[in-house]
Order: structure tokens, then sequence, then C-alpha cells
């Protein structure tokens, strides 16, 4: 049985949310190195959190296209299987 | 139209915000140099404590005069890539000496660290390989992973286990695996755990490239590194290092024992296109690896330096980033303002240390950062350790002072 987008979305959410000093609403179309202030290695530990959390790679490569968190949702579900 | 520029404004804010405070934090200029310890900057004399000068070698007579006698000699540049007309019979002599130094059969000597992993590892790894890179790496790490093309995985930093995970997670026929670690982490000072990674490559199979930049001369029986002091040199399949901090020059080398490796020559573009090194570099650097292998006293007085340094701060209640001693101690800071505040304090009291800012730190640390240098007196170690008893203790949390 796989998890739905819908799922994977809630749960980047909740991986996100240490990373969210300035307690921002987050939501699937925000981009998340510059709404919420993230530098370039706050962006690859969060990304490293994502790859645990799922036991999934995710390369620095695929980090260029990936901006929001619905990019981000689609590089796990293709990952997830 | 839209401004390349543009994007940078917050960098400039966040430069001016800190010129604010004093000194230029990331742009000092130094008026002079006296000794490996010592500099004329603003006006004053001040220790310097954050060079990286591990050795305390840039002022060595001899090392002075082979410069002076290769500049008379071959002039002051080689206008030209090692592939074409710039490979001299020095160059050729330093990549041997290092070779033997080392004990490996292969030595390249690049124009700088930066390009010795660029080129190293841009070289070894291709577009349908993977590269395995601790978190905390260096910039050339990171940059010699973009210009390699290949799939980049980043574990967590000395964190065998996390790197286990990412090698279970991969496919062997996929392509080649290059890990890549560093010695001592240039940020906290902190060894990669070397014996357990070990583990995982024998479990997993990889060849390893480690970065000796900050370890080479400083760690080891006979100087050459981590490797060296674990005991682990046979598992290390590439070694790289800078002539910059312990050889007190400027330039790079990579080093290994694979039949292929002189094939890198013409595989890493950071080697072929850029000019070599000057011939006052690589004379210097040559002098420098002699008296590496001949002056162990060298090393023996850095880590004993290093030991009364990390004891002084501890004794000052600093929050250290790294609990076991190496030449690199750096104090943890609250936040961006306070440490900018505190590096000016101690500049204007007299010692000169290292600035360092997220995102170039680990964990988005605010670090003082030091470096101890073989050179420094027992004088210079306590003095520093008093400055940072009045400038620092006093402001830091769970402080004694």
């Amino acid at each position: 049985m796989s998890i739905t987008r819908d799922e994977i979305l809630q749960r980047l959410m909740e991986l996100l949310e240490p990373f969210n000093k300035e307690g921002k609403t987050l939501t699937p179309d925000m981009e998340i190195s510059a709404e919420l202030n993230l530098d370039s290695a706050m962006v690859m530990d969060f990304i490293m959190e994502v790859e645990d959390g799922f036991d999934i790679d995710i390369p620095l490569n695929v980090l260029s296209e990936t901006r929001t968190m619905n990019d981000l949702a689609r590089v796990v579900e293709e990952r997830v299987r | 139209m839209i401004d390349l520029l543009e994007k940078h404004r917050p960098i400039m804010e966040r430069h001016d915000m800190a010129l604010s405070f004093g000194a230029d934090a990331v742009g000092l200029v130094n008026d002079r140099i006296l000794s490996p310890t010592r500099a004329i900057i603003g006006g004053r004399e001040v220790i310097l404590a954050g060079t990286n000068n591990y050795m305390g070698i840039t002022f060595e007579e001899d090392c002075i005069e082979a410069g002076c006698r290769a500049l008379r000699e071959y002039g002051t540049g080689t206008t030209g890539s090692r592939i074409a007309n710039g490979t001299y019979a020095m160059h050729r002599q330093l990549e041997r000496e290092l070779a033997d130094f080392l004990g490996r059969r292969h030595c390249i000597v690049f124009s700088t660290g930066y390009q010795a992993n660029l080129g190293m590892i841009a070289g070894l790894a291709g577009p349908r390989d993977t590269v395995f890179l601790d978190a905390d790496s260096h910039a050339s790490i990171y940059d010699g992973c973009a210009l390699s093309g290949a799939r980049l995985s980043r574990f967590r930093h000395n964190d065998p286990e996390s790197l286990a995970r990412r090698l279970s997670r991969h496919d062997p026929e996929e392509g080649g695996r290059l890990v890549v670690l560093e010695g001592i982490y240039s940020m906290f000072g902190d060894r990669a755990p070397l014996d357990e990674f070990i583990d995982v490559k024998r479990q997993y199979g990889f060849q390893l490239l480690l970065d000796e930049a900050h370890s080479f001369g400083v760690l080891g029986e006979h100087g050459r590194g981590l490797a060296d002091e674990a005991g682990l040199e046979d598992e290390v399949d590439f070694v790289v290092g800078t002539f910059s901090k312990s050889l007190g020059a400027i330039g790079g080398f990579g080093a290994g024992d694979h039949p292929l490796f002189e094939a890198l020559r013409w595989a890493a573009k950071p080697y072929m296109f850029t000019a070599s090194a000057s011939p006052a570099s690589i004379a210097t650097s040559i002098c420098a690896v002699q008296k590496l292998a001949a002056e162990p006293w060298r090393r023996e007085r850095l880590m004993e330096n290093s030991r009364l340094l990390h004891e002084g701060f501890r004794g000052l209640g600093l929050d250290l980033a790294c609990d076991e001693v190496s030449p690199v101690i750096a104090v943890k800071c609250a936040d961006e303002i306070s440490t900018l505040a505190m590096w000016n304090a101690l500049l204007e009291a007299g010692v000169y240390v290292n600035i360092a800012l997220p995102p170039g730190t680990p964990q988005g640390a605010h670090l003082l950062r030091c470096s101890v240098s073989a050179a420094h007196t027992r004088d210079d170690i306590e003095r520093i350790i008093e400055l940072f008893g009045q400038v620092v203790a006093q402001g830091a949390p769970g402080a004694n002072a």
C-alpha cells in the first residue's frame, strides 16, 4: 500500500517545523529556502531529515529544481516505493 | 531586466553591519607580517592565532633562501599549465618528495589546495558515479563534487551509520562510489572516526579519499595525517592535502597508489586549465616537506601548545566546539552580534583569531576559531587565554570568570 501525496506533504511539514524558526505558517506552495529564510546549509540539513524520515535518497543534484514543498513532495513520491 | 548583483544586496548589508563594530572581520588587512605569530594590524602588534600556520614555518631561513634562489633562477612565474610549458624539474621533485613523505607511489601537485580537491574529486568521479560526502565537508569538496557531475549523497557528520544507510540503498552496479572524509574538520577541529568508517568500507566497498588539509604535518607518528595516526593508511585510496598550512606556501596535492593514478593529470581540469604553481612557492614547499620529516619537534610543540590552549579555554568555562585536542580550537558564541563584538575586542586587545559564521559553519554555529602554531611560545598561549578570559568568558553562559 503506497503513501499518498497528502500524507507525504503532512510528514514533510512535520520535518520542516524544527527549521521554521520564525514560526511562519507552512503551506505546500511556499518556497522552502526563501520564505523560511534558510541558508544553503540549513536546506541540506532539512533534506537529510527527509531522507532519513522516508528512508530514501535525495541527491543534492536535484535540489536546484526543488523550490517548494510541493516540488519536494513530488521528489519524495517518486522515490518512495 | 533583472540585475544580476541585486541578489547579493543582503551580503553587502550584512558586511556593512559587521563593519559598524570596527575592523573588517572578513577582509582584515595585515599591514606587516613580523613572524609566523606576529603582525601589525591597524597600527598595533598583535598575536596571530588564526593563520593555520601549524608548523610555524613561514619565516625559516633555508626555505626563504630556496624561494629566493628559485625566483632568480626560474623567474616569477611559469606562465603555463602543467600539461604545457608549466612543468619544471622542481614540480616533479616536489611530487617525488611528497610521495616519499607519504609513502605513496604517486603524487600530483596542484596550484592551490582548493584546486587539489576540485581536481581529485572531479577527476575520480564522473556523472555515472556517486560521491558520498560528510555533511561538514569543506567548500572545496562540495565544489569538487558539483564539478564532477556525480550523484551526491550527503551523510551526517562523522556518522558511519548514516553513511552505511546510504550505501545500503545504493546499487553497486550503478557506478563507482567515492567517499570523502577529512582528517581534521576545519571549523570545529574534530577528527573523522576513521576506524569506524573503514569498517563500513569493508562491509560495502567503496574508494576512499581523505582530505588531510588540516592534519598533514600535524597528526601521526610521521606527520602524514589522520590515517598515519590511526594506523590505517593502507585503507585510504587517495590523500589530498595543501601547502598553505603546514608547508607555509600555496599549492595542493593528491596522492595514491592506484596504477592508473597518473591518468588524473589528463582527466582533471583544475590541473590542466590553470598555470602551475610559481617557482618560489614550489621551492619553499620542497624545503618545508624536508623540514616536516627532519623536525618532528614541530608537531610535538604544536600538540603541546594545543593542549595548553584547550585546557586554558576549558578552565575559563568556554563552550568549545570539540572535546578532543587538536590545533583547531573553536569557541562557540551566542549569535552574530556578540561574536563580532568579541572578535573586535580581542583584536583591539592584541590577538587575531578567525571569525566563522553561518552558513560556513556546522550547525549554524557562531565561532571564534583559533589555530595553534608550533611557533607560539608558552607566553603567547597564556596571553591568548588571558585575553579570552577578559573578552569572551565574561559574556559566556556557564563561565567561571
